[in-house]
C-alpha cells in the first residue's frame, strides 16, 4: 500500500503547489478571523481560556475549508474512477488524503499561530512549547481522519459546501473542546501551567476510535 | 465454443425511477469486438460503467473476464482499460505526470510511458499541462492512460472523438482491431462501428433491440 499512498500524496501535493487552492485560502481565513476577533472582542491581548477558545474555533473553521476542497480534483477530473479502476487497496486513498489534510493543517497552524501571537495573544507563544505542538498534532490527526471521511461523503453530493460544515462541525466538536481545554493552561498569563494529561488522552482516544471507524467505512463511500 | 470475456444475464440498472438498462443479456467471446450502438440515453455508457466495475447492476448477473460483478470486481480491476467521455486526467498535471501517476497505481514500468507517448506522437508535448492541450491531444493522452497496463479488455466510449485521421492511424495499434484484445466499442458513427465489430449490440431505452453479427444487424430502428 505504501507506494500507492506515496503516489497519491505526490500527485496531491503537486496539484496543490500548482493550483494553491487549499492552504493559502485556509491561512487567509485564519488571519482574517483573528482580525475580526480583535475588533469584535475589543481586546488587544487574550490569554488563558479565551485565547485557547479563539485559536481553536479559528482553526476548526479553517479546517472546514480544507475538507471542502480535499476531494474536488478526484470528483471533477475523474480521479475517483481512475483510482477505482486500479488494482490497489482502496484504503490507500483514505490514508493519503488524511496525511495530506494533516500536512495542510500543520502548515496553516505554523503561520496562523505566529500571526495570532502577534495580533492577539498576550503571553509569549514560546511558553506554550513543546505542549502546544503536541496538542495541535493530536488534534490534527483527529481532524484529518474525520475530515477525510466527511470530505469523501460530501463530494458525492451536490450540496458539498453545505454538507461538510453540517457533518464536520458536530463531529469535530470534541476535538475543539479537548484542544481548548488542553491549550488553556499553556496560554495562561504569567507562565504556562502543566499540560493536562486527561485532555491529551481524550484527543488520543478520539483519534484511535475515529481512525478505526474511518478505515472500516471508507471503502463503502467510494462504492457506487 | 470460445471462452467468454463478458457474460451478461438480465442486467438491469436504474437511476431513481428511470430504467437505464432493462434486462440486458449477451455473451462476448474473448478476442472479439462488441460494437454498442444506440441513440443518446439508450444506456450505452451505463453498460460500459457496469463492465468497468464502476456501477453495480441492480438486477441480473454480470461476469467479466471470469469474475462475477460486483462481488469479484477486485479480480478484474487492472485487467481492463476504460476510455470514457471524461479523460480521467488531472488538468494541472502534464501528460507525463498523469501517466506516471497511473503507472504507479498499476505497477507499470516508466519505460512504457515514453514508448506510448512516442507512439501517439506526444513525446514533445509530454511535459505540457493537460489543460493546455487541445481536445484531440487530450484524447491521445487518455488513450495512453487506458492502455498503459496492457489490459485484456478495452472499454471504449467514442475512442476516435476529436482525433484527426493521422491520429486515428497512430492509435489504431493500441485500441483498434489490431490491439488483439477484447473490445467493447461505443460509437455514434454507425458505419465505423459496424466495420470494426464482430458482434453488434443495439440498445433502445435500455433494452436490447439488436444483437447480431454486423452483416445481419439491422440498426435502422435504433435512432428514430
Amino acid at each position: 500500500m505504501r507506494p500507492v499512498v506515496a503516489a497519491l500524496l505526490r500527485k496531491d501535493l503537486r496539484l496543490e503547489l500548482r493550483t494553491r487552492e487549499s492552504v493559502p485560502a485556509m491561512v487567509l481565513f485564519s488571519v482574517s478571523t483573528f482580525v475580526v476577533f480583535r475588533f469584535a472582542l475589543d481586546r488587544e491581548r487574550l490569554e488563558g481560556d479565551l485565547a485557547a477558545g479563539v485559536l481553536w474555533v479559528t482553526l476548526l473553521f479553517a479546517a472546514v475549508l480544507g475538507i471542502n476542497r480535499l476531494f474536488v480534483a478526484e470528483r471533477e477530473q475523474g480521479g475517483f474512477d481512475g483510482f477505482l479502476l486500479a488494482p490497489v487497496d482502496r484504503t490507500a486513498m483514505f490514508v493519503a488524503k488524511a496525511l495530506l489534510l494533516f500536512g495542510f493543517l500543520s502548515a496553516v497552524e505554523l503561520v496562523a499561530v505566529s500571526v495570532y501571537s502577534v495580533l492577539l495573544l498576550g503571553p509569549s507563544p514560546f511558553q506554550a512549547f513543546p505542549g502546544l505542538p503536541l496538542v495541535l498534532a493530536l488534534a490534527n490527526a483527529g481532524v484529518a481522519v474525520v475530515g477525510t471521511l466527511v470530505g469523501a461523503l460530501a463530494v458525492q453530493t451536490r450540496a458539498r459546501d453545505l454538507i461538510v460544515p453540517l457533518l464536520a462541525l458536530p463531529l469535530l466538536l470534541p476535538i475543539v473542546i479537548a484542544g481548548a481545554e488542553a491549550t488553556a493552561p499553556l496560554l495562561a498569563e504569567g507562565g504556562a501551567g502543566a499540560l493536562p494529561g486527561r485532555w491529551l488522552a481524550i484527543l488520543g482516544l478520539y483519534d484511535v476510535v475515529f481512525g478505526l471507524i474511518a478505515v472500516a467505512v471508507f471503502d463503502f463511500l467510494l462504492e457506487d | 465454443m470460445e471462452p467468454a470475456a463478458i457474460e451478461l444475464d438480465g442486467v438491469t440498472r436504474r437511476y431513481g425511477e428511470r430504467l437505464a438498462l432493462d434486462g440486458v443479456s449477451l455473451r462476448v467471446p474473448a478476442g472479439t469486438t462488441l460494437a454498442v450502438l444506440g441513440s443518446n440515453g439508450a444506456g450505452k455508457t451505463t453498460l460500459l460503467r457496469i463492465l468497468a466495475t464502476l456501477l453495480r447492476p441492480h438486477d441480473g448477473s454480470a461476469r467479466v473476464l471470469g469474475a462475477e460483478l460486483p462481488a469479484q470486481g477486485y479480480r478484474v480491476r487492472g485487467r481492463l482499460g476504460l476510455l470514457a467521455h471524461d479523460p480521467l486526467l488531472y488538468s494541472e498535471l502534464s501528460a507525463r505526470e498523469n501517466l506516471r501517476f497511473h503507472a504507479r497505481l498499476h505497477a507499470v514500468a516508466p519505460a512504457r510511458i515514453e514508448a506510448l507517448l512516442d507512439e501517439v506522437g506526444l513525446a514533445g508535448r509530454g511535459d505540457d499541462p493537460v489543460r493546455t492541450l487541445s481536445r484531440g491531444l487530450i484524447q491521445r493522452v487518455a488513450i495512453c492512460r487506458a492502455v498503459l497496463h496492457e489490459p485484456e479488455l478495452l472499454l471504449l466510449d467514442e475512442p476516435y472523438a476529436n482525433l484527426d485521421p493521422a491520429a486515428v492511424a497512430a492509435v489504431a495499434p493500441l485500441i483498434g482491431p489490431a490491439s488483439a484484445t477484447t473490445r467493447v466499442l461505443i460509437s455514434h458513427d454507425v458505419d465505423s462501428g459496424l466495420a470494426e465489430a464482430d458482434l453488434v449490440l443495439g440498445l433502445r431505452r435500455g433494452r436490447v433491440e439488436v444483437l447480431a453479427p454486423p452483416a445481419s444487424a439491422d440498426v435502422s430502428g435504433l435512432y428514430g
